[in-house]
């Protein structure tokens, strides 16, 4: 028989708020354990929640750039589980009334398909477990308890893995440009739990499905829900059923393994939070948020063939990070030049970037800097080759280009006479080279453009040294 | 000096006009538990040496002309289930023997602030559930006017501390009647707050919808007081409401002409005692007298409070209650070596019977396939009961009513039993369910001598109207200013 997939999706993204949901305590990722913690996020008795208003705004700006829409009337609700890294027992979370509801991602692919977003809902972090092999105990460290995180519930709509990979890729993206989570899968920031089953290909009945957890990649994700529709086809096709259940993906073993089966599943005895009293959203804030969204990438690849005539290839690269497409903006914004701009962001700065091990976050470069640069190779004041190194010293020691070129009189040599005294050294100098350039070494031409380049200390214009070495040549 | 006839306020006065020093008024207090602990067992803790430095500290503000409260350098005591920092706060139970918050609740802190000298933590039912104090890890309290009995509960040792002279004021925290109840069998004052006017930081949860923490005392005129110390939004409690201070500058004038009082038939049926009745509808005779309108009428739904009260409040208490795992603090057992194990231990020997029951009851009522039918109808009561006070402020001020069917009933007679144990509470929980305010003072003594007191309940934050008819009350009755004749090593009178 013939099976197909159907998926759906769990994503938890930890939001980049500065302090917790329901305490004032930082978000900050590490620090000593224990140290980011109060009386609140570790649940000492007597202590209340009272909500960070932030995260409210952050999952209301995901809805929207999500197409969802915002429950003006919401609540939290208490999901009750013992474990110790939940040290009140329970997780504020929101399962009656989410603050976001119905929308809609497309994804990239031939049919530009679309996944339903069931819900956005805003929930507190647990504490981690780490376990102390030396001393066989198991340690609890609470400073990501409370950390905020909204949890984004698909349709049953994905039948590949890559349109599993390619809807997280485009949420991972329009995530970045709102600026609500840095989305980092290996330090957690960004989980994802896929729900797996397969059906006969034309069956409207769904499977029984498996949920997969702990995949930290793209990859691993991708690997885990090819290797789960393989197993669930395998065990029908040998006449077994697929139990629901929780597997835990191993990437190390390529595996996945069952953790619980619904017979053991929590009752999690969900109900209203007494602590918090419900939300009410105005349309006056929402529309304050929508108002100050920010243009996502999408809509910057757009703009930018059709505004800058940019072929799609740079727009791709330039709105790969949002540090790289504001730079971009605000240079042209500044100086024109759309294609220069773009060439020297995406050839020689994300260079730089790369060998000095630089993510996109941490860009720290002066926008006007970059500007004036453009502006002085594009007005022929210096060479590319001296722009080049210009763009290194703005990088790394930030320079005031103008002041630069002057000190240290990099301004290209124009001046024919100038041009013509080195190239006529250069010629007196280099015999050989100019006879084999006559006896037909094309070579050797540019042999000899070096050598006058060098002459001038490459603050030449290279247009010029090629006519006049050429016009010589040939006298 | 005779400290017993005095309230809170007067020793306040006294000390603000240098006639009584704050040590002293301190060590007084201290030599009065010394001298009845024995018998009555008010405290979990006495802190001798710190209320006498705090006493020191409070005495040196005043001096230096530091404007506090009419209360400050009053001597008082907190039930203990009120955080204080680095004091042990134990809700009664095993599980939070040697528990000590790394914070104070924002009470304690408002107290402490308006000088108030903190005298020790005060004893009750385990996580206050209870209505007898008998649940407590620390043993029962014994009621003042007759040992042989119950103070009531949850905030049972704070009645009886403030009955027998052994702090002039207490706080107390009410869920379902553990303020009113204990106050009406020690024959002392008290108010529940309306829900949201004091806050509930640091207060250590039980039913989190339900409680409020509320001051204990010898006259409605102290309680007023302490309240306005301790009402008002805080920033760390959101159901704490923001709105403008209670006003009880015109509560005292000791008239209450033109109030209506309505009185629910259904509380005066054959459930109440007839000892409890005569004191009650002769005090509603006396505020008639006074000048008020005093009719009955029918409180409809309120005979589904306390299943309503149950089920919503057991559903909360498991889910707060689920966070003593012996993982963090408090009691952890030494058996067991699984995770597993270490919970169930914990839990098992750490937890006394009716807090277990009650966990068991809030769990079950919550768990899938039973929601519906337990907690969602509850709430659905609760709504009801909250729509049919609505409707009956509309035509009355206030109504007035019994704070328990009985008087203090003897101690064991019903901690076996208990239904009949949750079935005392009939007058008081509807209160809590729909957020109301409401005050209770002694009217009358009923069998053995046992004192009765009488509850107003009122319209969310007109507290200022409650202590108003209650004020009125005391201006023409004497039953708050009398006190049990505690015999030195033996019985009551």
């Amino acid at each position: 028989m013939t099976y197909e997939l159907v998926a759906g999706l769990e994503v938890h993204v930890e939001l980049s708020t500065a302090s917790k949901i329901f305490c004032g305590c930082t978000t900050a990722f590490g620090g000593e354990p224990n140290t980011h913690v109060c009386p609140v996020c570790t649940g000492m008795p007597g202590t209340l929640p009272v909500l960070n208003k932030h995260v409210v705004e952050f999952a209301i700006r995901t809805g929207l750039a999500l197409n969802c829409s915002i429950t003006p009337y919401h609540k939290f609700d208490r999901k009750n589980y013992f474990y110790p890294d939940l040290p009140k027992a329970y997780q504020i979370s929101q399962l009656y009334l989410p603050i976001c509801q119905s929308g809609s991602l497309e994804i990239p692919g031939a049919a530009n398909k679309r996944i339903g977003i069931h819900e956005i809902h805003m929930e507190e972090d647990a504490g981690k477990l780490i376990h102390d092999p030396w001393d066989d105990c198991t340690l609890v460290d609470y400073n990501r308890c409370g950390v905020p995180l909204l949890e984004i519930v698909s349709e049953p709509d994905f039948g590949s893995a890559d349109e599993v990979v390619a809807y997280l890729e485009k949420l991972w993206e329009i995530l970045m440009y709102l600026g609500v989570s840095d989305c980092k899968m290996q330090e957690g920031s960004m989980r994802a739990d896929v729900n797996v089953s397969v059906r006969p290909v034309g069956s409207s009945e769904l499977g029984t499905r498996t949920e997969m957890k702990n995949m930290n990649s793209m990859k691993a994700i991708h690997r885990a829900v090819t290797y789960e529709a393989q197993r669930q086809i395998e065990l029908l096709d040998g006449g077994g059923k697929v139990m629901q259940e929780t597997r835990r993906w191993d990437d190390n073993k390529d595996a996945s393994f069952a953790m619980r089966s619904k017979e053991n599943a929590q009752d999690y005895r969900y109900f209203p939070e007494p602590d918090l009293l419900p939300i009410k959203i105005d349309t006056g804030w929402i529309e304050a948020i929508r108002s100050d969204m920010p243009e996502l990438p999408e809509e910057k690849r757009s703009r930018y063939q059709r505004e800058f005539g940019l072929p799609e290839y740079d727009t791709q690269v330039l709105t790969s990070a949002r540090e790289l497409a504001y730079l971009f903006e605000e240079v042209t914004a500044l100086c024109g030049k759309p294609k220069e701009v773009a060439n020297l962001i995406m050839v020689e700065l994300m260079r730089l970037m790369r060998d000095s091990d630089t993510l996109p976050e941490n860009l720290s470069i002066d926008a006007h800097k970059v500007a004036a640069l453009i502006r002085l190779i594009t007005d022929g004041k210096i060479n590319r080759n001296v722009g080049k190194d210009l763009l290194d010293k703005i990088y790394h020691s930030d320079v005031d280009p103008e002041a630069y070129v002057k000190e240290k009189g990099l301004m290209m040599l124009d001046d024919d006479d100038l041009v013509a005294k080195a190239v006529d050294a250069v010629l007196a100098d280099h015999r050989k080279s100019v006879e084999d350039y006559k006896g037909g070494k094309d070579k050797a031409f540019g042999f000899l453009v070096g050598q006058a380049m060098k002459a001038l200390k490459g603050k030449a214009n290279p247009q010029t040294v090629n006519r006049i070495l050429r016009e010589k040549l040939e006298r | 000096m005779d400290f017993l006839d005095k309230t809170a306020l007067e020793i306040g006065g006294l000390i603000r006009q240098k006639e009584l020093g704050v040590v002293e008024a301190t060590r007084h207090a201290l030599e009065r538990i010394e001298e009845t602990e024995p018998q009555v067992n008010a405290y979990i803790q006495v802190l001798e040496e710190q209320a006498l430095a705090q006493a020191g500290t409070v005495q040196k503000r005043i001096d230096s002309g530091e404007a506090l409260s009419p209360l400050a350098g009053v001597p008082m005591g907190l039930k203990d289930n009120i955080c204080t920092k680095g004091i042990g706060t134990t809700c009664g139970s095993r599980m939070l023997e040697g528990f000590r918050p790394p914070y104070s609740a924002t009470v304690a802190k408002k107290l402490e602030d308006a000088g108030a000298v903190l005298l020790g933590k005060l004893n009750m039912d385990e996580f206050a559930m209870g209505g007898s104090t008998e649940t407590s890890w620390f043993g029962p309290t014994k009621n003042p006017w007759n040992p042989g009995h119950v103070p009531g509960g949850s905030s049972g040792g704070g009645a009886a501390a403030v009955a027998v002279g052994s702090a002039f004021y207490a706080l107390g925290s009410d869920t379902g009647g553990s303020i009113r109840q204990p106050c009406s069998f020690c024959g002392i004052s008290g108010i529940k707050p309306t829900y949201g006017a004091v806050s509930r930081y640091g207060l250590v949860a039980y039913a989190s919808s339900l409680d409020q923490i509320g001051p204990m005392g010898r006259s409605i005129q102290d309680c007023a007081a302490i309240l306005s110390l301790l009402e008002g939004h805080d920033n760390r409690d959101s159901t704490s409401v923001q709105r403008p201070p209670l006003d009880f500058s015109r509560s005292f004038g000791g008239d209450v002409n033109g109030l209506r009082i309505g009185v629910p038939k259904g509380y005066f049926g054959d459930g109440l005692d007839a000892d409890v009745k005569e004191p009650i509808l002769r005090a509603a005779k006396m505020l008639e007298s006074l000048g008020a309108v005093v009719e009955e009428f029918d409180l409809p739904i309120a005979d589904y409070a306390v299943p309503a009260y149950y089920v919503v409040a057991c559903a909360e208490a498991s889910s707060n209650l689920s966070r003593y795992d012996g993982v963090k603090y408090g009691f952890r057992s030494e058996a067991g070596d699984t995770l597993q194990d270490v919970y169930y231990n914990s839990r098992s020997e750490g937890f006394g019977i009716e807090v277990k029951r009650r966990i068991m009851l809030g769990s079950f009522v919550l768990s899938s396939g039973y929601y519906d039918a337990y907690y969602k109808k509850g709430l659905q009561v609760r709504g009801l009961i909250q729509q049919s006070f609505q409707h009956a402020f509309e035509a009355y001020d206030m109504i007035l009513s019994p704070n328990a069917p009985t008087t203090a009933y003897k101690l064991g007679e019903n901690i076996s039993d208990p239904l009949k144990m949750y079935l005392g509470d009939i007058h008081t929980v509807s209160v809590n369910l729909a957020g109301l305010p409401a005050v209770t003072v002694p009217c009358g003594f009923g069998k053995g001598g046992l004192p009765v007191g009488l509850q107003l309940i009122g319209r969310p934050f007109d507290e200022p109207t409650l202590v108003r008819a209650a004020h009125a009350f005391q201006m023409q009755t004497d039953y708050h200013k009398q006190h049990p004749q505690l015999a030195k090593g033996g019985n009551a009178k």
